[in-house]
């Protein structure tokens, strides 16, 4: 079992040493030449603004949120959809009353941000 | 390269550091395009198919000058405008070239005027001037060529590890 993932491993490996290469590559054949202009933040020639650690609002965690149920309900119902003939051929109806049920639950926190004036943007 | 084709039995090269390096050097300059103006619709015309500047290794457009080797400055230098290409370019990394590419960039060209800068040799080391309003994409790869064969002369002792001097900037 163990010896049909050979190639999978192989090619994470081979992904981290060359990504590992690549980078300390870098950094030992590259001349080193700093100045404080040259180690200072890129932001199109401009003199940077402000810190990246702005607080942002809280509108944006509701939008995550959201993102977060529909993704989900997507990432699963896309494939069963593709699979549905045979899986309904193997195991019978419970496949399509699995997924019944994982959908109400999702329903359910549809209808609570629903509720919740969660789709109300201003 | 053609000499593979010769040989009858097994064989090797000998090179120098420095020659490798340099031919690694010329064979992959990555621009930073500085398009302030017009030449800069030149110089994305350099990158497509027809004039095809990935046949000298230099099809990567980067917009970040941490990976940059080249300055294309295309377009009229206004003062203002100096102090940003001037800290772009000090934030590439070295070793580092740069093409005045047209007339204005050169030497101020038709803006004899108090706001541009009259050639961006006044702060910037130009490597190679670009004549033309604006050059033709052929004159760009021109000037490419020379880059490389500029970079072709250069060491790797020329640029040891070493901190630099701070360049000071003034900026508003």
């Amino acid at each position: 079992m163990i010896e049909q993932y050979i190639p999978v491993f192989l090619v994470v490996a081979f992904a981290i040493i060359f990504a590992v290469v690549v980078v300390f590559s870098s950094k030992i054949l590259g001349p080193q030449r700093p100045t404080p202009e040259k180690l200072s933040t890129y932001e199109s020639g401009m003199k940077p603004v402000g810190s990246t650690h702005e607080r942002v609002s809280v509108k944006y965690y509701l939008v995550a949120m959201l993102f977060i149920i529909f993704d989900l309900e997507v990432i699963f119902v896309y494939p069963w959809a593709v699979q549905f003939k045979n899986l309904f051929h193997e195991i019978g109806t419970s496949v399509f009353f699995s997924m019944l049920i994982f959908l109400i639950v999702l329903e359910l926190g549809y209808l609570y941000v629903y509720k919740k004036g969660g789709f109300k943007w201003d | 390269m053609g000499l593979e084709a010769k040989l009858k039995q097994d064989g090797f090269f000998t090179t120098t550091i420095d020659a490798l390096a340099a031919w690694s050097r010329k064979n992959s300059v990555w621009p930073m395009p500085m398009g302030i103006s017009c030449c800069a619709i030149e110089m994305m015309a350099v990158g497509d198919p027809k004039f095809d500047i990935a046949r000298f290794g230099s099809e990567v457009m980067r917009f970040t000058p941490r990976q940059c080797d080249l300055m294309i400055v295309a377009g009229t230098v206004t003062y203002k405008m100096a102090h940003v290409v001037k800290k772009i370019f000090d934030q590439m990394p070295e070793p580092k070239w740069v093409i005045a590419m047209g007339a204005c960039t050169s030497s101020g060209g038709m803006y004899r005027s108090y706001n541009v800068v009259q050639g961006i040799d006044q702060f910037l080391p130009v490597d190679v001037y670009l004549a033309g309003c604006p050059p033709r994409p052929e004159n760009l790869l021109n000037a490419l060529i020379q880059i490389q064969e500029k970079i072709g002369k250069t060491r790797v002792r020329d640029y040891p590890d070493q901190p630099l001097e701070p360049q000071t900037i003034q900026q508003n």
